[in-house]
């Protein structure tokens, strides 16, 4: 992606939000069912969220932009396009984004699609936004990644795949965080998919690791280093994508990047992994406690598969606009748990349940 | 009752996802959802288009345990009678709290949740219910 | 409203016992209560003018509208003109009020009215859907409202403003079931103690199952004439005092006060002042109680007793036969049954009972005024007659 001399405008977050429901499952009860080896699981993630019945993909990227929009303190209307990622979107064909749109009023002068590649929906529909904005095409755009991802009832993934969304409405002035740049890896790389009619993923073992994750998020970091002329050392905060507590810190290891500055965007371990919005959700929960001046990093990852990276720069607004809308932490911990048989009902995962 | 076809609840899909009602200038009464004529001022009132702020309170509830078609998976629910801050009245589920939760005045917000699906390959009708307000 | 140009008086009544007739379809409901009036009125078919027949949801219970045409037909009677009406559960009262009209219009003399419904054809969810339709279909049923959930909501406001408690609702449906043992056409012939309503199954907190009226089929049917004519069919004319008939909204979430229902001050306001009686003048009176919660409510807005003191009411006995107001001797909608449509004309079937001398171990005794209040909806239909054995005014 080579930089167009003379037409670029600044761009970057204007406003930001995000949503976590409110309901956990522990590792240890979906462990117990299926007479798993309790730490072995507890290792990847301690519990997870879980959406209610009457949640999906579009109700909490709605719930998302509502808190972006708070933050932004814009005029719906004035939103030129809307981007909803997700690999769970309610309808096959019909637009998640057209629902966003209207709920939040931005409609009908805006452009709006549904993005799907895997877990990097939401940081694509992001690029998307910046490329409008840059060209001076829009003056706002909402990117939204947003999840209800289903796990396989038995397999190792139904003890990470979550359920949450983050929006972030993009604009060229009253920034809270410019982005600087970013940078995309691309390989056609089947880790993990999902066919059409197939109501549960399938995946490649261990595959996902090394071939997958890691090459991209590596290679995607470290492409963006270097096209930024930075190294890690000018950042305070790192985020990755997270669909484990295991891999996003190894991936910082091998960077040599210290612990602390991953810790803060490290939400896994507590809420899962919420696909096409984890990234995104700890992206949401760095900047709740980033200083203006900060700089951050964030890469992103999708099975399929690809890496898209970005340096941020927080400024001196997000102190206020960071308390109009409510923070990743306190949704993280407003919680309740539920037990396996509740998880299923909620799940939709029962046989013949009049629908 | 059959499943109606798409307009009859498109027509009603802005007032739904965006809580948007009207109020009479001549009286100052707000109505959810919006209406052509005030029930006060018949003809001399002058409605407008109002977007309420969804903030509101519990003036009644129950819990529904006997469901009507299409609501079988959501048993048992809370339903509320929510009176927004401006004075109108709504119809809505209650989520995310208990019955033992829930009393006459607690203070509620709005959010935006599916109200049902039309069976596996019908419309998936969203709309607003209420929280409590932590 | 003015007073009708001609008084009216009932000569005939019939019912058919309220219940699960699995083997009667909605027309041999109607031919049943039919006949039985026709029989009780010793007149013949042919000296009908005018059906007036109420049925609630003929169309979602076994798909059949133009009900009236069916009345007409089944009952023999074409090709005399025939009329449905439609007002929820008031719908047969409503047919009476429309069927007094056409007398006191000097065009008709011999109107027979109707009510039927048959309510056994569809599932249990597909019936909860039919009859929300008599709530606000949009903004209180379309987001899961039921109906027992419309009336809870306005059983818990009532238990908030004035302390009504959940042993009080259950005394109406004692009383109610201990009436029905006496009245042979009623569904349910089962005393039932207030530990077996809190024994059974929640509906919609904190409705339970012994506080709804059950789903039934059933048919009423009530001949009148012009009162002039009366003795010439009968020694024993009942003459409709009143009939008057009030709306309130669609929707109950939208009143001020869900605690009482307006339209049932409105239509009682009138109704005394047409029949020229005041509340303490009625002698027996059947109240609509689709959930014990309503006989509370509009007892008090029919002014039987003061706003927020009909649980106490009920609680000291007042309302048992014998007593100073008894209310549902028939066993009311809870015990006798309540095939919607068939209800309101079912009420006037028992009061002219009373007002005969007719209702056996129910009966009140001297009762010569009555009052039957019978609901549509939440409320957003309310229609009254007032009956008595005296046509001139009573003090």
């Amino acid at each position: 992606m080579n930089k167009n001399k003379g037409m670029i405008m600044t761009v970057g977050i204007v406003g930001y939000g995000a949503y976590v429901p409110r309901w956990r499952i522990k590792s240890s009860s979906i462990a117990e069912i299926w007479g798993s080896d309790n730490e072995r699981t507890n290792n990847l993630v301690g519990e997870k969220s879980v959406c209610s019945l009457d949640e999906d993909a579009a109700t909490m990227a709605v719930e998302a932009g509502k808190s972006a929009l708070a933050r932004a303190g814009i005029n719906p209307k004035k939103i030129g396009a809307v981007y909803v990622g997700s690999e769970s979107h309610p309808y096959v064909v019909k637009s998640t984004s057209s629902i966003v749109a209207e709920a939040l009023d931005a409609t009908p002068e805006l452009t709006a699609a549904d993005l799907e590649f895997a877990c990097k929906a939401g940081t694509a529909a992001i690029q998307i936004v910046m490329g409008l904005i840059e060209s001076g095409r829009i003056k706002y755009g909402l990117a939204i990644g947003s999840d209800t991802a289903q796990g396989r009832p038995g397999d190792e993934l139904e003890y990470t795949a979550a359920s949450g969304a983050a929006a972030f409405i993009l604009g060229n002035h009253d920034i809270l965080a410019k982005i600087q740049d970013t940078y995309s890896y691309t390989t056609d790389t089947p880790d993990f998919w999902r066919r059409e009619g197939e109501e549960f993923p399938r995946h490649g073992g261990r595959f996902t690791g090394e071939p997958a994750y890691f090459t991209h998020v590596l290679s995607a970091t470290r492409g963006l280093l270097e096209k930024t002329g930075t190294t890690v050392e000018d950042y305070d905060h790192f985020v990755f994508h997270q669909p484990n507590a295991k891999f996003p810190m190894k991936a910082a290891k091998t960077l040599s990047i210290p612990p602390e500055k991953v810790m803060p965007g490290l939400l896994v371990p507590l809420i899962g992994n919420t696909y096409s919005a984890s990234s995104l959700l700890a992206l949401s929960a760095v900047l709740d406690i980033a200083k203006p001046g900060e700089n951050i990093l964030i890469t992103s990852f999708g099975s399929g598969a690809g890496s898209d990276s970005f340096s941020m720069t927080v400024t001196d607004l997000i102190p206020e606009k960071r308390k109009l809308a409510p923070l990743v932490k306190d949704m993280i911990t407003a919680k309740e748990y539920i037990g396996y048989a509740q998880y299923v009902k909620f799940r939709n995962k029962l046989k013949g349940v009049v629908r | 009752m059959e499943e109606k076809a798409v307009a009859f609840h498109w027509r009603a899909f802005r007032e739904r996802y965006g809580l948007v009602g009207s109020k009479c200038e001549l009286c100052g009464r707000y109505f959810f959802p919006g209406r052509v004529i005030c029930p006060a001022c018949r003809r001399k009132g002058k409605m407008s288009e109002h977007r309420f702020s969804g903030k509101g309170s519990v003036y009644s509830f129950t819990v529904v345990r006997t469901p009507p078609t299409g609501f079988e998976i959501f048993i048992p629910y809370l339903m509320a009678i929510v009176e927004l801050e401006e004075g109108a009245r709504v119809v809505s589920q209650l989520v995310d709290c208990k019955p033992e939760e829930v009393q006459i005045g607690m203070s509620v917000e709005a959010c935006f949740r599916k109200i049902r699906e039309q069976n596996k390959s019908g419309l998936v009708l969203y709309g607003f219910k209420f929280r409590p307000v932590k | 409203m003015k007073a009708p140009k001609r008084d009216i008086a009932i000569i005939g009544v019939g019912t058919t016992k309220y219940g699960e007739h699995w083997n009667y379809s909605l027309k041999d409901l109607i031919t049943e209560a039919g006949i039985r009036a026709l029989e009780d009125a010793k007149i013949s078919g042919n000296d009908i003018e005018l059906i007036v027949g109420g049925s609630m949801s003929s169309g979602m219970f076994v798909g059949q509208e133009h009900t009236g045409a069916l009345f007409a037909d089944y009952m023999g009677l074409n090709p005399k003109p025939a009329i449905r009406t439609e007002a929820a559960c008031a719908s047969s009262s409503v047919a009476l009020r429309v069927g007094c009209m056409a007398i006191a219009s000097g065009m008709h003399d011999c109107v027979a009215i109707g009510g039927a419904e048959k309510m056994t054809d569809v599932y249990g969810s597909q019936a909860t859907t039919a009859l929300a339709g008599a709530m606000d279909r949009d903004n209180e049923a379309y987001f899961g409202l039921t109906f027992p959930g419309v009336y809870a909501m306005m059983a818990k406001r009532h238990m908030h403003q004035y302390g009504t408690t959940r042993e009080q609702l259950s005394l109406v449906a004692v009383k109610n079931h201990s009436n029905a043992m006496h009245n042979p056409y009623a569904q349910y012939h089962r005393k039932i103690s207030v530990d077996d309503v809190m024994r059974s199954p929640l509906v919609a907190d904190p409705l339970r199952l012994l506080d709804c009226s059950p789903i039934a089929d059933g048919a009423a049917c009530i001949i009148i004439v012009p009162a002039e004519s009366a003795r010439k069919y009968t020694d024993t004319p009942i003459y409709i005092r009143a009939s008057v008939q009030a709306s309130d909204t669609l929707g109950m979430y939208m009143r001020h006060d869900i605690t009482t229902i307006n339209a049932n001050i409105q239509a009682a306001k009138l109704a005394y002042q047409m029949a020229g009686v005041k509340p303490a003048g009625i002698d027996v009176a059947e109240v609509h109680d689709c959930f014990t919660i309503n006989e509370i409510i509009s007892c008090e807005d029919l002014g039987f007793c003061k706003k927020g003191a009909g649980g106490k009411m009920v609680q000291e006995g007042e309302t048992q036969i014998g007593s100073r107001i008894p209310v549902n001797t028939s066993g009311g909608l809870k015990a006798k049954g309540h095939p919607v449509g068939a209800t309101g004309a079912g009420q006037i079937v028992e009061l002219v009972k009373q007002l005969r001398g007719d209702a056996g171990k129910r009966q009140v005794d001297g009762a010569e005024t009555a009052l039957a209040h019978n609901v549509g909806g939440s409320g957003s239909t309310v229609a009254i007659h007032i009956l008595s054995r005296n046509r001139g005014k009573v003090c």
